[in-house]
């Protein structure tokens, strides 16, 4: 049933068919989250069919797929953000470190602390850039001292490539920072809370080409330290920032594989349709 | 995975595919056109047309510039990817490889003047059939390209071998030549450079078939054995052939 990989080689790329499980060759790192046979439905309507998919640490996954396709939908299962929507169902398998994140003794407000999440537009809290980092930190408990938790604004800062723009002014409001910079600062929020996996939807859409350049960077400068999962509707960011490739179509995994097998020879006509702009 | 042929949403993109095929269809039909007269030549001594071909070579080379912009700049404006991307990519080592081919038929004319008429080919006397197999190569390779043929390109890719042999043996027909007729040694080598210049024609034309065939399938074409051992050329003839 489950195939190895070889990241090298694209020859040997298997095909992918719609529901299959993608497997982890040795070359791709310890395994971060694990999702089967997901199911999504909004009331009758199913926006996610039976997807099963891995999370690694050291790649960065892009979710790519036409408007409507579920990659955003998906995205928000795996810190259990559709929770917030009443008519949405999630079934299937959803694991964090093995652990069943639909688990009832999951506490729920920890885990999207674990695994975090960076949106479309950024929102910063209104509040200070100090207190937009701290306040994650100081709910959770991970300060006991001033000085503990000036430590964590700062590495978080750093982290997130944006220390030495806000050093000098960090009880200035978040909101008053540009578009790239409220992003940036959405980011070292989610990481002050020491998280294990960062979901980013879209983080780029609102942001212009240096701004996008920014945080592309960074996503390279955070791999391995973060499991990263980004929904990009850019194909050319998707090539662009990441290692693995998940194509979805309307609600189905198509395909999934290498980032340079995706888009120099995939093996499902739908994403070759999609990646080469034969739309139909 | 073949092109099945669908159309690109933007449309522009398919008419810059399209201007690029047909500019790749030119520029064969010109190489291949090239040899055919450069050899039509060389058999009838004819040193006008030999002339022509020499000339003619600058619209090869203008073609392949041409190929080479609209390439890159595709490339640039479309950021093709999959099998557009192998196929531009294709295209313009193509276009290069093709204009190689052109600068041998060229090469080939050039030699016409100092072949005198008398000897009518002699000890090459197979150059023409060597030459209308390796012709036959460059047109299959550029139908390949066509029509995304990843079994005609390694079909090519096995024919070269033909190519090959015929040069082997007219290599050893006109070194026994050269040994049995020494005054003769400058024209004989002439004829050997063409020989040569065919063969090389060949290996270009395997070479546009891989690249069709990497285009078509995303992988490389697997490798021919090809048989061809440079020092089999040093046998002693033996008198007489």
């Amino acid at each position: 049933m489950t195939e190895l990989i070889d990241s090298t080689s694209s020859s040997e790329s298997p095909t992918m068919t719609e529901s299959s499980v993608p497997a982890i060759s040795a070359g791709d790192g310890p395994l971060k989250m694990t999702t089967r046979n997901v199911d999504v439905f909004y009331g009758d309507k199913q926006a996610i069919n039976d997807v099963s998919i891995d999370v690694t640490m050291d790649n960065v996954t892009a979710f790519i797929g036409p408007s409507g396709c579920g990659k955003s939908t998906f995205l928000r299962c795996l810190n259990r953000m559709n929770d917030t929507i009443p008519i949405a169902k999630v079934t299937g398998e959803i694991t964090l470190e093995g652990e069943d994140i639909y688990a009832p003794k999951m506490d729920v407000v920890q885990l999207r602390a674990r695994v975090g999440m960076v949106f479309q537009k950024p929102n910063p809290f209104p509040k200070s850039i100090y207190d937009n980092i701290a306040y994650g930190p100081r709910i959770h408990g991970l300060a006991s001292t001033k000085e503990d938790l000036d430590n964590i604004v700062e590495t978080s800062l750093q982290r997130a490539g944006l220390w030495r723009e806000v050093q000098d002014r960090l009880q200035d409001s978040g909101t008053a920072l540009s578009g790239g910079q409220q992003q940036r600062l959405c980011i070292a929020r989610a990481i002050a809370v020491d998280p294990e996996v960062i979901l980013m939807d879209e983080p780029c859409s609102a942001l212009d080409p240096i701004a996008t350049a920014k945080i592309e960077e960074l996503i390279h400068e955070l791999r391995g330290k973060y499991a990263i999962v980004i929904v990009t509707h850019n194909m050319q960011q998707a090539a662009r920032v990441s290692q693995r490739t998940a194509f979805f179509h309307l609600g189905t995994l198509v395909e999934y594989g290498v980032t340079s097998d995706i888009f120099t020879n995939p093996t499902q006509e739908k994403t070759r349709d999609y990646i080469t702009g034969r739309y139909g | 995975m073949a092109n099945t042929g669908t159309e690109h949403t933007v449309k522009a993109f398919d008419t810059d595919i399209n201007e690029l095929r047909g500019m790749v269809a030119e520029i064969g039909g010109r190489s291949e056109q090239a040899i055919a007269k450069a050899m039509r030549a060389l058999e009838k001594h004819d040193l006008k047309l030999a002339a022509e071909v020499v000339a003619e070579d600058k619209l090869i080379d203008e073609l392949e510039k041409r190929i080479d912009e609209l390439t890159f700049q595709t490339i640039a404006l479309r950021a093709p990817m999959a099998d557009d991307l192998r196929e531009l990519i294709a295209t313009f080592k193509i276009s290069g490889v093709v204009e190689r081919i052109g600068d041998y038929a060229k090469n080939i004319a050039k030699r016409v003047p100092v072949i005198a008429s008398t000897h009518k080919l002699g000890p090459a006397s197979l150059l023409p059939s060597m030459s209308n197999i390796a012709s036959q190569l460059v047109r299959d390779a550029l139908e390949a390209f066509a029509r995304r043929d990843a079994d005609l390109a390694l079909e090519v890719s096995e024919r070269d071998q033909i190519v090959d042999d015929f040069y082997t043996s007219i290599f050893r027909s006109v070194i026994t030549y050269m040994i049995e007729n020494p005054k003769d040694i400058g024209e004989a080598a002439h004829l050997l450079f063409i020989a040569k210049n065919l063969e090389r024609i060949g290996d270009h034309a395997t070479n546009v078939a891989e690249m069709v065939y990497f285009a078509a399938k995303g992988e490389p074409m697997p490798e021919r054995d090809r048989g061809e051992n440079p020092t089999d050329l040093l046998e002693e003839p033996t008198a007489g052939r």
